[in-house]
């Protein structure tokens, strides 16, 4: 990275969610000397804490035409570009008999009028479609949704902009800009690790950084008004449901059950927090209880199902410009150029949106970094495959006998798709699992340290699904703890890297802490504290008053 | 609030899995064969990606010897070893061979082979035939083959015994399975013999067909099914009649009581306490004071007990135990509890032959160590396996009992 600081770039980009990486891939597909700076890992906003619902969007036909008919036509280009990161489940919008089947036919005219396929269903055909679903179901629409995994379509992103030639920064904290009179022309950034400052030069910096861009915005000098919403989630065992399972009425808190990869979720709760809770959000009794008995509705069985944790992300609410008052909400993609609206130059702002649509946004941002630089390359983002989306013989020859696979080989061609046969298996040792519940092999773990950016635990789970099982990392942080310091050669911090994992998978087990998973936290504790004498207080990164 | 918490309890047993890994650890094959991915990962943790997609089903579950070690060592309560084997039936699409339906057929096998019983035992002896066996069907030639007998028992008992059994006013019933029937019919002999001492008179039921554990394991499950629900129904009979049905193998005991209703999903809980082993049925009469049994005072043994892994999972091992230790000429030795490997037909197939000896080893060395006269064991396949791996001669309780017992005595105590 040092000398990746003496180059001017064409085009800086802040926050490492889907926005920012897929921002990254277009400006580097378009030939811009790109470099991305995230200030945590990939993912660590609002990007890794969703539903992982690939929307039809069914969901938004009645209330918001045009984000419907936006999530329609990404939904298509993503089931392309994207396939190893999307479960082709289908989705139901059913009715329970406390809903009105008046809203079924509105809803139905509404999707049809988006260019959404929604078929009505009868009732007893949606039970036998998705057993999981509420028996007394009184109307069934079958529409396009399916389910979509965060974690590996933001690394895909991140791969592609590097194979492009972007260079990619995670750990910097972006602490100010540099100007040159009403232009900006460079970030001033933070190592998290090592705390010493650095400046990058570019030509334009856009600020996709999510709800913590509202501060982004502060530091260039530029306001925009953004309401940190948080919305709570909670994660069931393993799959409950097959299909995607809304609530067709209109949308409001734990309406929606996704089946996301081995486990399914039900969510969200909406409420508005003040800023300084966005890094370190707990997930309330209040907002356990709402999901279950509102997600009970939706799906009996999930009262008999055990819980693994609960989560919370912050969806950014953007202040639409035209209201002067800041009240009214701006729906749908915000692309701010803040020299024609604040007279920075140099800067922009994305935001709004949501996961489905983040390859438009990125195209939209980058369609403006484009004018500015008077560069003229048309955007390939819809057409061209992700990396492990790519077809290639290669992989195809592999995927031909997969079905004699172990399930480890398996879950690993799921997770990574054409890129699956860069996963070397050296020795016995190599095919040996590090995670068993998410079945992640040695050689996974070490293919994730070489090319995936992995850095620490929690990296490691969001590249792999290591430690997001039954078990929560009881079994296998310390192995990957142990690989890591192998890579890394300090164990010093692995011991404190390994303490803080523990306790980020505590602080979401605790909202759920009874029955099995309350078994499972006091053998992990005897395990981590008690055998292996691990101290919660090496947990660096984790602010305590969070728990 | 707290009502909706304590209500959110799992209702998959699956999931009562902490990954406290003590399975894995008992497991007799994990520590022989790495290409098995254990209990726990083929169990509750491989049951989450079944469910995600039956694609994820791995083929090396068919390593698993439905020995329920692992359901013994869980302190949760989850049924593994059920687990796998459901995950066998539902998702396995290699289709039962040949091989595996002839191995499972004990039924259809034992008739034919009884019938030519000596030309069959000759054959199977021969080392041409077992080669051939091998590289055709891939039964291991290195494997003993059960000698079949020529006389089955229901053939005897129907000539020589049933007359006599009825004269009896008490009386109970006996599934003698297939290894008594067109195997070892002394064993069914010896229960007759111990039982009339006591009092009881012995009923076969009127018609039974194998157990079908066989058929489990090599997923014939069509076939198995069909067989419980006509064993079923003579059973429920036999209750009615008698109260109690007796077996003298403790893995036919285990598949009627615990796999019928696991893995076939049959319900059988009006007949699953009357069904039980001999042993366990002989010590209660003694320890109620219904009966009195009386020892020949000559009888010197060194005895070793092996426990089947059946016999663990029933958790009765302290009846056949109990009872050897009740006879004065007794020496008695406890063998380690540890898996003979061969686990029915397992053990007969060309690619587990290996990995069914590694596991039994241990076994074999404590018996040939300790010195034993012969072993006792309450398994006909454990005992195919000690001899053909030890050459030490292996007995059933309830043959040691009536070798040991003096009969007229005892009789007239019980008269």
């Amino acid at each position: 990275m040092k000398n990746a600081r003496k180059t001017e770039y064409d085009v800086i980009i802040i926050g490492g969610g889907a926005t920012g990486a897929g921002t990254a891939r277009d400006c580097a597909m378009r030939g811009l000397k790109t470099i991305l700076i995230e200030r945590l890992d990939f993912t660590a906003g609002a990007t890794g804490r969703n539903h992982g619902l690939l929307h039809s969007g069914a969901r938004y036909a009645h209330t918001d035409p045009e984000s419907a008919a936006e999530c329609i036509k990404e939904n298509m280009i993503l089931r392309k570009i994207a396939r190893h990161c999307i479960d082709d489940t289908g989705g139901l919008f059913v009715t329970l008999p406390e809903d009105s089947l008046e809203y079924q036919d509105a809803f139905v005219k509404d999707c049809l009028k988006s260019g959404i396929q929604a078929d009505v269903i009868d009732p007893e055909m949606a039970v036998k479609m998705e057993p999981a679903v509420n028996k007394d179901i009184i109307g069934a629409v079958k529409v396009p949704d399916a389910s979509v995994d965060p974690f590996r379509l933001t690394t895909a992103n991140i791969l592609a902009a590097r194979i492009n030639g972007a260079d990619i920064i995670t750990y910097h904290e972006v602490i100010g800009f540099e100007k040159d009179g009403d232009r900006i022309v460079g970030v001033k950034v933070r190592s998290q690790r090592t705390g010493e400052e650095d400046t990058i030069r570019g030509k334009v910096t856009v600020n996709a950084a999510g709800i913590w861009g509202h501060h982004i915005a502060e530091l260039a000098g530029v306001k925009v008004n953004m309401y940190p919403a948080k919305g709570a989630l909670l994660i069931f065992g393993h799959r409950v449901n097959n299909m995607v399972l809304n609530r067709c009425r209109k949308p409001g808190d734990a309406d929606i059950l996704v089946p996301g990869d081995t486990i399914s979720i039900i969510g969200t709760t909406s409420t508005r927090i003040p800023f300084d809770e966005i890094d370190h959000m707990d997930v309330t009794p209040g907002e356990v209880d709402l999901l279950l008995r509102e997600g009970v509705k939706l799906s009996p069985v999930l009262a008999t199902t055990r819980i693994l944790r609960a989560y919370a992300g912050v969806r950014p609410l953007v202040a639409d410009d035209k209201d002067p008052t800041g009240r009214s909400i701006s729906r749908g993609i915000v692309c701010l150029d803040h020299a024609k609206r604040d007279g920075v130059e140099g800067f922009i702002t994305i935001t709004g949106g949501k996961l489905m649509t983040y390859r438009l946004m990125a195209q939209e941002a980058t369609d403006m970094v484009c004018r500015k630089l008077h560069v003229d390359r048309p955007c390939e983002t819809a057409i061209v495959p992700l990396p492990g989306s790519e077809p290639t013989a290669e992989d195809e020859k592999r995927r031909a006998n997969i079905i004699e696979l172990s399930t480890e080989q398996k879950a690993a061609e799921e997770r990574h798709g054409s890129w699956t046969g860069k996963i070397e298996s050296r020795s016995d040792s190599d095919d040996a699992l590090v995670c068993e519940c998410e079945q992640v092999s040695v050689a996974e773990v070490n293919y994730a340290m070489d090319e995936l950016h992995v850095h620490n635990l929690v990296n490691m789970r969001r590249r792999t699904r290591l430690g997001m099982g039954t078990c929560q990392g009881e079994l296998c942080a310390c192995r990957a703890a142990g690989l890591l310091e192998r890579h890394d050669k300090c164990t010093r911090r692995s011991i404190d890297d390994l303490a803080s994992f523990m306790q980020e998978r505590w602080h979401g087990m605790y909202p759920v802490c009874w029955g099995e998973t309350l078994c499972e936290v006091q053998f992990t504790s005897w395990l981590y504290q008690g055998v292996m004498g691990l101290d919660p207080e090496d947990s660096k990164d984790i602010d305590p008053s969070s728990f | 609030m707290m009502t909706l918490q304590q209500q959110n309890i799992s209702d998959n047993n699956f999931e009562s899995c902490i990954k406290c890994t003590i399975c894995t650890v008992y497991c007799p094959v994990t520590a022989v064969n790495p290409d098995y991915p254990g209990p726990k990962q083929a169990g509750p943790d491989g049951e989450r990606y079944r469910l995600k997609k039956p694609f994820f089903y791995d083929e090396a579950l068919k390593y698993c010897l439905n020995c329920k070690r692992c359901e013994v060592s869980c302190p949760n309560n989850v049924k593994i070893g059920d687990i796998i084997q459901a995950a066998r039936i539902k998702y396995s699409t290699h289709r039962p061979s040949l091989r595996d339906s002839m191995l499972a057929d004990t039924d259809r096998m034992g008739s034919v082979a009884t019938r030519m019983a000596p030309l069959v035992n000759f054959t199977l002896g021969l080392k041409p035939v077992k080669l051939i066996m091998d590289k055709v069907l891939k039964i291991d030639d290195r494997r003993t083959f059960p000698k079949y007998s020529p006389v089955r028992f229901e053939t005897w008992y129907k000539k020589e015994a049933a007359q006599v059994q009825e004269e009896f006013s008490k009386k109970v019933s006996y599934f003698h399975g297939c290894y008594v029937n067109y195997n070892y019919p002394q064993l069914g002999k010896d229960l007759l013999t111990v039982l009339n001492a006591l009092g009881y008179g012995v009923r076969l039921l009127e018609k039974e067909k194998c157990c079908g554990v066989a058929k489990i394991s090599n997923r014939c499950i069509d076939q198995a099914t069909r067989d419980a629900v006509f064993n079923l129904k003579y059973l429920r009979q036999a209750v009615d009649e008698d109260d109690e049905v007796l077996l003298t193998s403790s893995t036919c005991c285990f598949t009627i009581r615990d796999e019928y209703p696991h893995l076939l999903h049959l319900d059988n809980h009006d007949v699953r306490d009357h069904v039980m082993l001999a042993t366990r049925f002989i010590y209660r009469l003694l320890d109620e004071g219904k009966a009195k049994i009386a020892f020949k005072e000559d009888y010197k043994k060194k005895v070793a007990y092996h426990v089947p892994c059946h016999m663990e999972k029933l958790g009765w091992t302290i009846y056949s135990t109990s009872l050897l230790k009740m006879i004065p000429g007794v020496e008695f030795i406890n063998l380690d509890s540890h898996c003979c490997g061969i686990a029915g037909t397992y053990g007969f197939k060309k690619e587990n032959y290996d990995y069914s000896q590694a596991i039994g080893e241990p076994l074999f060395r404590q018996i040939l160590d300790s010195g034993c006269d012969f072993v006792a064991c309450d398994c006909e396949t454990c005992k195919w396996q000690i001899e053909m791996s030890t050459h030490v001669p292996v007995l059933n309780p309830i043959s040691v009992l009536a070798e040991a017992i003096d009969i007229e005595k005892t009789r007239q105590l019980n008269a």
